[in-house]
Formats: C-alpha cells, sequence, structure tokens
C-alpha cells in the first residue's frame, strides 16, 4: 500500500514519518519514529499501555491511524521529564515502589498526568477510574494510587 | 515478631529506590518488543480456528509468491524423533499430524514487515478435517470422550480409565474413614474453578537468529534464558550452547514466561531466510489464545471435625485439565491443599486429564489456588456449622515447625501459628459490616523452590561491585540482590550493580520462578561475595605480612581479628580494589549450587465485601494480606508481591475465566471480554509482613511471590456466604452466577 | 552401604508390588534412586520423568550426590515446579 507522509510534532520536536495507511499511531511511534516507551499490551484500546497526548487529548494510541496524527502535536512518555528532572509522577513511582515489571508505567504516568492537569486535587476514587482503563497485572494499583495522589499533593504545594 | 528486635542489617529492610526505576519511568527500559536489528523481518503465525482437526495439508505457494515474503515453517521443517517433554514442547510450537485445540500454531511465515507478514499469514491455504472436541475435565475423563491421545498415559495410570487421564496420584496417610467416624460433624462438596491466565500485560515477543551452521542468538522476554535456550535447542534439534539467549527487560510473566511458545519459530524462520533476524511479537489474542493458561479444576473434598473444631479425617479428589499435554499441576495442588492442616488420616488422589485447550504453564503457586479453594471453602462451612471461629480453628489445627505435613515431610521453620496471630491482632478486623457485607478468611501455602543458580560477582577497581545474575528481574530482585550484597561488603547500595546476563556468561540458571530468585539468587550472590571477600583478606594479609586467618572483614574493609594479629589500620575495600591489579589480578567471586535450605511460606487473607442483591455484583471494601516473608529484604517489593498476588486471586474469585464456544473456541480472547481486576474495582490492599527468618539463608529470606495468589478464591467465597448466606462453589462468582443463586436462595 | 526407608506416594505402590515403603542399600540421594529403579523396574519411567526428594523435610532438587543414612526420613515427591 502506498505510504503517506506524516508531519508531526512529538514531544515538541518536528517529526516526519512515512506511514502505511493501515499502520497504528503506536506502529508509527514504535517502528518510525524509535519511540518504544509507549508499550503495546493489547492492540484494541483495553490496556492503556499505549496511553500518549494527541493534540492534548488522552488517547489509546492503538486505537489512532498514525496517519491521523497529521498536522497534530503529540507526547509521549520519552517527553514527560524536562531534560534529567523528572516529572514529580515519576519520581514518586519510583518512591513508591509503584512499579514491578514497568510495562504499564510509561501509559499510567501518561495518563495520571492528564488527570492532575484537569484535577490537581483527585480523591482516591476518582483516581481509581480515571486509570480504570490502564491495565496493571503486577501491583495490585494500591502503590500506583499512592504514588499519584502523592505526586498532585506536592505539585499542588509547587503550584501554592 | 517485631521486625526491630530480629533486624541489625544497616540495609536488609530499607527501601531505596529500585536501580531500574529510572529507565522504567521514563519509557528508556527495553523489553521484548522494544529490540531491534538491521535487516531484520518481521513473523506471524498461521493458528488453528478449531478445536481439534486432522491437519490434511497445507499449502504456502501463494504467501511465497508474495514480493517480501522471505519463508515459511511448517512441522515438516522440525527435526522428528522427540520424546516426552521435548516432544510436548515440538507439538505445542507447531501442530503436527492435529491441531489440538483453537489457536494452536500450524505454520509461521517471516516477511520485510509485519503487515506483509499477516498478509501472507492469511495466504498460507490449512486444509483440516474436523475432529470431535472436548473441553471441560470431567467431560474429557468420560466414556466416549475424543481421545486427544493415544499412549499419552504414563505409567501410574491405572488401567480401565480414559486415554485421555494421563497422570494418576494418590497419597496420603491414617486412615480416613476412623477419622471421619472420630467426628461429629461430616461434610463432602464439590468445587471448580475455571482455566485463567497470567495476564502479563507485555505479550511475548521476541527476535532470533540463524544462520546455516545453526549458531544462533534471541533477545526474549523471559522469566529464564536458559529454559529458553535448552527447550529451543531440543525443539530445532541443534546444540543449547550455539545459541545464545538474552533476556530483555520483562512485562510480567507470573509462571507464564518459564517456557517457550513461538520463540524457536523464530530461529527456523531466520536460517531458512539466510539467517537475517526475525522478529515475532504475539497479539493479545494470541497470547490468550495460545500460552499459558492455568488447568480448570474440577474437585470432591471431604472433612470430618469435632464440635471443638479439631479435624479427625480430610479427603481430596482432584481433577483437572491441563490442555491438550500432561502437566496440570494436579500434583502441587494436592500438596497444598491441605499443607495448613496438622493430619493423622488424610488422603489424596488425582487426574491429569487432557483436554482440547491450550498447554497450560505454570501460574503463581501453580495449583495452590484451586486446592484452597476447596479446602478453605468446606473448612469454612463446617465452621459455621459449628459456630466456630475459622480463625481459631485454623490455630488449633495449624501446623508448625517440626510437624509432618500433609504431603508427607516434616516441615523445617514455619511461621503459620505467627501469621495468625498477626491476623487476629488486625483493626481491619474490628471493622462494622453492613446488610449485604461480609467478612472471608482463608490460609494459603506455596513450598518456595530453589532450582539451579549460578551467581558471578567482580570487585571493580574502585571498590565497587558488579554481580551477574541469571534469574531476570520482574518485580524488583534487582534491588534486593543489591542489597544483600551491599550488605555483606559493607559497602553502599549504590555501589552495587545487579546485571541480569545472557546465556553465555553464566552457568545454568533456573528461571524467576518458583518464589526463588530472592532466596535462591540472593543465597548464591551472598556466597559469591564471601568468596570475593575471603580474597580481600587475603590480599590484605599478604600486605602486611600475616596470616590469612588473622584477617576479619567489617564494615567494608579488611581488619585484622583481635588483638594477636597485630595492629594495623582497617584497608578498606577501595584501598584493595585500587591495587588489585598489582597484588595478583581481579578479585571475584563466583557460586554455583542448588541452593539448600528453601523455607516456605503461609498467609491468610481477610476480605471484607459488599454484594449488591439486584445485580449479583461483589464490591471488595477493605482487603488484608498478611504472609511470612522470613525476612523482607526490600520491604516495599514483598508487599508489591501481596499485593499483585492478592488481586489476581480476586479476579479469579470474580471475573476471569477461560469462555469457549460450542465448538471449542475461545470465546474471550481480549481483554475486554477476559477482564482482569482494574483500579476502580479495588481499594488499598493492606498488608503485614510477618517475619519469622529462614534459617536456610544468610538473611533469612523465605520468597513471597506465590502464596498470595491463593487465599484471595476461598477468603471471597467465603465471605459472600457471610453477606448472604449462599456458598459459592464455582469460579469466577461473576454477577450473573451470584444473582442465580441469590434467586435460588 | 547403609539401609535406607524410602516412602512412596501411594498411586506408586502398583509398580512396587504393593509396597509404599521401599528399603533400598544406599548412601545417595543418587544411589538411592537407582536401587529403586532396580528393585521395581516399573518406577523407573516415573523417576526418569522427574521426581523431588524430601531428606528429612527439606526438598532437594538435583540433589543425586547428597548424603542419605538410615536414620533419615525420606519421602519421593512429584517433581516441584512454580510460577
Ligand atoms: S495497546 Fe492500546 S490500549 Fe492496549
Ligand atoms: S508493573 Fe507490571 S503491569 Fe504494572
Amino acid at each position: 500500500m502506498t505510504k503517506v507522509h506524516v508531519q508531526t510534532k512529538i514531544n515538541g520536536d518536528a517529526v516526519e514519518f512515512l506511514a502505511d495507511p493501515r499502520e497504528t499511531l503506536l506502529d508509527c511511534l514504535r517502528d518510525h519514529v524509535g519511540l518504544t516507551g509507549s508499550k503495546e499490551g493489547c492492540g484494541t484500546g483495553d490496556c492503556g499501555a499505549c496511553s500518549v497526548e494527541l493534540d492534548g487529548t488522552l488517547v489509546c494510541s492503538c486505537l489512532v491511524l498514525g496517519v491521523e496524527a497529521n498536522g497534530k502535536t503529540v507526547d509521549t512518555i520519552e517527553g514527560m521529564a524536562t531534560g534529567n528532572d523528572l516529572h514529580p509522577l515519576q519520581r514518586k513511582f519510583i518512591e513508591h515502589a509503584a512499579l514491578q515489571c514497568g510495562f504499564c508505567t510509561p501509559g499510567i504516568l501518561v495518563a495520571a498526568k492528564k488527570l492532575l492537569e484537569v484535577n490537581p486535587d483527585p480523591t482516591e476514587e476518582e483516581t481509581r477510574y480515571w486509570l480504570a482503563g490502564n491495565l496493571c497485572r503486577c501491583t495490585g494499583y494500591d502503590k500506583i494510587i499512592r504514588a499519584v495522589m502523592d505526586a498532585a499533593a506536592e505539585m499542588r504545594q509547587e503550584v501554592a | 515478631m517485631a521486625k526491630d528486635e530480629l533486624n541489625t542489617f544497616k540495609l536488609v529492610g530499607t527501601r531505596p529506590d529500585r536501580p531500574d526505576g529510572l529507565d522504567k519511568v521514563t519509557g528508556r527500559a527495553r523489553y521484548g518488543a522494544d529490540f531491534s536489528l538491521p535487516g531484520m523481518l518481521h513473523a506471524a503465525v498461521v493458528r488453528s480456528p478449531h478445536a481439534h482437526a486432522k491437519i490434511v495439508k497445507i499449502d504456502a505457494s501463494k504467501a511465497l509468491a508474495l514480493d517480501g515474503v522471505k519463508a515459511v515453517v511448517t512441522r515438516a521443517d522440525l527435526p522428528t524423533g522427540l520424546t516426552g517433554d521435548e516432544w510436548d514442547l515440538q507439538e505445542n510450537t507447531l501442530a503436527g499430524e492435529k491441531a489440538l485445540y483453537d489457536g494452536h500454531a500450524v505454520a509461521a511465515v517471516a516477511a520485510t514487515s509485519k503487515l506483509l507478514a499477516e498478509e501472507a499469514a492469511r495466504l498460507i491455504e490449512v486444509e483440516y478435517e474436523v475432529l470431535p472436541h472436548v473441553i471441560h475435565v470431567d467431560d474429557a475423563m468420560a466414556e466416549g470422550a475424543p481421545v486427544i491421545r493415544e499412549g499419552a498415559a504414563d505409567p501410574t495410570v491405572p488401567e480401565g480409565l480414559h486415554p485421555n487421564v494421563v497422570k494418576y496420584m494418590e497419597f496420603g496417610r491414617g486412615d480416613v474413614e476412623a477419622g471421619f467416624a472420630e467426628a461429629d460433624l461430616v461434610m463432602e462438596k464439590s468445587y471448580k474453578t475455571e482455566a485463567t491466565h497470567q495476564g502479563y500485560i507485555e505479550p511475548h515477543a521476541c527476535v532470533g537468529q540463524m544462520g546455516s551452521d545453526n549458531k544462533g542468538e534471541m533477545w526474549v522476554c523471559t522469566q529464564g534464558q536458559w529454559f529458553i535456550r535448552k527447550m529451543s535447542a531440543a525443539v530445532l534439534g541443534i546444540e543449547a550452547s550455539q545459541l545464545r539467549v538474552t533476556p530483555s527487560e520483562i512485562g510480567g510473566g507470573f509462571g507464564g514466561k518459564t517456557t517457550i511458545f513461538m520463540e524457536p519459530l523464530s530461529l527456523a524462520l531466520s536460517k531458512k531466510a539466510g539467517g537475517r533476524p526475525v522478529k515475532i511479537v504475539m497479539t493479545r489474542s494470541e497470547v490468550l489464545r495460545a500460552t499459558g493458561p492455568t488447568a480448570s479444576a474440577s474437585m470432591d473434598v471431604k472433612i470430618g471435625m469435632k464440635t471443638d473444631g479439631t479435624i479427625t479425617g480430610a479427603r481430596a479428589e482432584f481433577r483437572m485439565q491441563g490442555g491438550a499435554f500432561p502437566g496440570a499441576p494436579v500434583d502441587m495442588a494436592l500438596y497444598c491443599a491441605f499443607a495448613g492442616y496438622k493430619l493423622e488420616n488424610v488422603q489424596h488422589i488425582g487426574y491429569d486429564v487432557l483436554a482440547n485447550r491450550p498447554k497450560c504453564a505454570a501460574y503463581r503457586a501453580p495449583g495452590s489456588p484451586m486446592g484452597a479453594f476447596a479446602v478453605e471453602s468446606l473448612v469454612d462451612e463446617m465452621c459455621r456449622e459449628l459456630k466456630l471461629d475459622p480463625i481459631e480453628v485454623r490455630i488449633k489445627n495449624g501446623v508448625q515447625t517440626g510437624d509432618r505435613a500433609s504431603y508427607g515431610p516434616k516441615f523445617g521453620s514455619i511461621g503459620l501459628k505467627e501469621v495468625l496471630e498477626a491476623v487476629k491482632d488486625h483493626p481491619n478486623l474490628q471493622a462494622e459490616l453492613g446488610p449485604n457485607q461480609g467478612r472471608g478468611f482463608a490460609v494459603g501455602y506455596w513450598f518456595n523452590h530453589n532450582g539451579e543458580t549460578s551467581v558471578s560477582m567482580a570487585i571493580g577497581e574502585d571498590g565497587t561491585a558488579q554481580v551477574s545474575v541469571g534469574t531476570p528481574d520482574i518485580g524488583g530482585s534487582r534491588a534486593s540482590v543489591s542489597l544483600m550484597v551491599a550488605e555483606t561488603l559493607g559497602i553502599p547500595y549504590e555501589d552495587v550493580r545487579v546485571n541480569v546476563v545472557e546465556t553465555g556468561a553464566l552457568g545454568v540458571n533456573e528461571p524467576t520462578h518458583g518464589s526463588r530468585a530472592t532466596f535462591a539468587t540472593g543465597k548464591a550472590a551472598v556466597e559469591a561475595t564471601q568468596g570475593a571477600i575471603k580474597e580481600m583478606c587475603r590480599r590484605a594479609a599478604a600486605e602486611w605480612g600475616i596470616d590469612e586467618e588473622a584477617v576479619e572483614w567489617a564494615d567494608g574493609a579488611a581488619q585484622p581479628a583481635g588483638p594477636n594479629a597485630g595492629k594495623f589500620p582497617p584497608m578498606t575495600i577501595k584501598e584493595i580494589a585500587a591495587k588489585m591489579g598489582s597484588t595478583g589480578g581481579p578479585i571475584s567471586g563466583h557460586h554455583e549450587s542448588v541452593p539448600d535450605g528453601v523455607g516456605a511460606s503461609f498467609g491468610a487473607h481477610v476480605v471484607d465485601l459488599e454484594v449488591d442483591p439486584e445485580t449479583g455484583r461483589v464490591t471488595i471494601l477493605r482487603y488484608l494480606v498478611v504472609q511470612d516473608a522470613g525476612r523482607a529484604i526490600h520491604p516495599s517489593y514483598v508487599e508489591g508481591q501481596y499485593q499483585g498476588g492478592a488481586v489476581q486471586g480476586i479476579g479469579w474469585a470474580l471475573n476471569e475465566e477461560y469462555v469457549y464456544d460450542d465448538k471449542g473456541r475461545l470465546a474471550n480472547s481480549v481483554f475486554l471480554d477476559y477482564r482482569v481486576p482494574v483500579a476502580s474495582d479495588l481499594p488499598m490492599i493492606d498488608t503485614v509482613i510477618v517475619e519469622v527468618p529462614n534459617p536456610g539463608h544468610p538473611f533469612g529470606v523465605r520468597g513471597v511471590g506465590e502464596t498470595g495468589i491463593t487465599p484471595p478464591l476461598p477468603a471471597i467465597a467465603n465471605a459472600i456466604h457471610d453477606a448472604v448466606g449462599v456458598r459459592m462453589t464455582h469460579l469466577p462468582i461473576n454477577p450473573p452466577k451470584l444473582l442465580a443463586a441469590l434467586k435460588a436462595k | 552401604m547403609g539401609q535406607v526407608t524410602v516412602h512412596l506416594w501411594s498411586g506408586l505402590r502398583r509398580l512396587t508390588d504393593g509396597a509404599e515403603t521401599v528399603e533400598v542399600e544406599a548412601d545417595t540421594v543418587g544411589e538411592m534412586l537407582d536401587a529403586l529403579s532396580e528393585a521395581h523396574p516399573g518406577v523407573k519411567p516415573v523417576l526418569d520423568a522427574g521426581v523431588s526428594v524430601a531428606v528429612n523435610g527439606e526438598i532437594l532438587n538435583g540433589g543425586r550426590h547428597k548424603a542419605v543414612s538410615p536414620e533419615d526420613e525420606i519421602f519421593l515427591m512429584q517433581r516441584m515446579k512454580g510460577g
């Protein structure tokens, strides 16, 4: 199938690639752009391991076609830290041991970051429902929820 | 036992950041599918759409005619003459005469892109002759059931049983009938559990490369690179040492990544394609259809109890199907079933049965959850009947160090009693319960495992330490091994780097399985470190001109042992390391063994839940895990194992199951339909780490990974009984099932 | 060589002429297994397929050279595996 030229801004950088129209954004990020931080756990929109932001909207990149990203901005886990400064969520995930195998972690961090943007002071229940689309098989979620809430608390203090 | 009384360590028991944390929160960590090589091809696998079918013909000509399609392999490309387990592995890798389950691999194709490989796979024509199939264990051993494979039974199977029964076991002691006669209450019930999947979020993935000289390399997500090597070599008829297997970071395994599925195909395709590397990444649906599930079980349990709670006799008969191959963990299920009880009269009978389902793989404490579901459900019901406290009944009958286990040998040091006492003291037991709410309690057990272990460590020129281990790090084992090595050397945690290495770098290691990594690799790492310490003491002694025996190691330095050794200032590891090139060369330590001193782990869980009588939906309100860790090296990751195990058990109890249609096809091969617990299903999972140190490990480690999945199955059934008065004996207890039971009440 | 008593699982009785404990001459686990196979050829395929041996409560995997003595309590178990 003829490939399509796609122009995007990924993590702040202008990026161009050629996409087969059948390829998902996740495939394009991983196979054409070399950003393998976003993971494929299911390919059907059920696990959230592929979570990215597309023009500021949280999406499962396995449910978006690569060609749909043309002219849009994409933010992935690779863009979450500023240089060597980790996002508070990233620090708190390490501190709280909120990852075991770590495979779900990139998707959960991207989703949690969005949560804290729309709701800087989420309750436990709000956090759990927001992350209900991100499967983690290792942790039982306990430490993930604690890490997100602790990061939120720290970020609120920084703002105040 | 309070930890502070026991723990005199500087590092062991602390919670430093894990060494791979930064890579894992930034997306840099490289998992199975993240690896690529120049010139790499991509593969797709053709799978049987039938549960049981003769393969009449495979025609790949149309696929091979496509531009960019480089190779196709079928069973005809694999060597013949394998037997036993190796034949099973080969047959599961690629079907031979028959496809044995929906999803069974039949052919594989490599092409220049993933999309092209998928297209080519669709063009491979397979002609099947569909055969009658059987899915459920009781059906599979009934008269007239379709025979899956003649002659698969091992010599333990008595005559007269269906050929699908491939293994039979029977063991026990005392006189159970006399035991029942002594009892005031005898109850007998049947239970069923359905097959579940380990559900690791990372699908299987590998890149394999092999030339016409049969020398190969593989990069793969696995719990055990040497297992992959041995099994792939056997299936392909190549020499193990000519295959070098490098493990990637692993996105969960839970037992399901201790064996091979499509990995040898990457090598076979690569060889046919002129040695170009071949990548295979499974889809989720392939993972569910063709890898790992655990067995399903049908179980009868009979127990006799006196009015004071004493158990006088117990009998279990378990039947399990583990797919179209021998290996259902019915043996382990029986061993664990009554492990928590001190019994004079006990009998176990088990059947391992073939059915048209994928070959089961190990899943966290294989077998133990099923056995616990049956036994702990019945014990709970009997406690209710006799109006006895279920925790007191466990304490009364509970095994202690030195008692004879239900399965024969005597227990070494165990901490069941300490666990039960800790449960009693926990504030969760005081929480008030409202209408339709109930509390359930159950105990679980796992042996833990040692296994072949080889560890190498070396001192760096700057006095830091590198450790090469062979057990992939799934849940923080690099952190715990670093802690143990740093503690032993007396250096900072940050000065140790633990590397999980490829098969060429060490002797054989069994996988990270059986809760063995922190126990066995940790023990071997400490032994290896002692070797290096001995050498450092020798170097110091030579420098000081005193006897080797007159030097001891403390606080990261060689020191004269006692006043008679002479007066020398301590020689630090940094000083020794800086000079090692001129004092005899590199300083390193090795240890190879199957370490003894395994310590078993008991756990007990308490769940509070609420049943919605309108819908049958169960909501978990509170959850408590109490388990004996022996010693928690890094408590956060011990808690993580407890929490993760509990939640997998909750999923097994309430939602997860393999659903088959009437043609024997898996009906729920995506995460939407195979529903694992999500964050909004759960409360926080409270944990208590009990530490009854294992005398067989230098720091007292038992291994904590597996026990935690066991108690949730019965604990939840028990809590549902407490909440709404119905006894659920068939898992999962999903809303339709529970609603039907409530209606029938 | 010492005479050691091996406790089998009772499912093996059919292969050992009804015996549930078997006495064999052996100084090591390996000798014990070999002697068992020799005395009761029916169990050989089961032993070859892999078993675990518990000596005084310690479940040995791959301990053929471990010493055993007449006082030891020896149980044959199905091969241990884990997740
Ligand atoms: S891979 Fe996109 S949701 Fe699972
Ligand atoms: S940490 Fe393994 S899936 Fe979440």
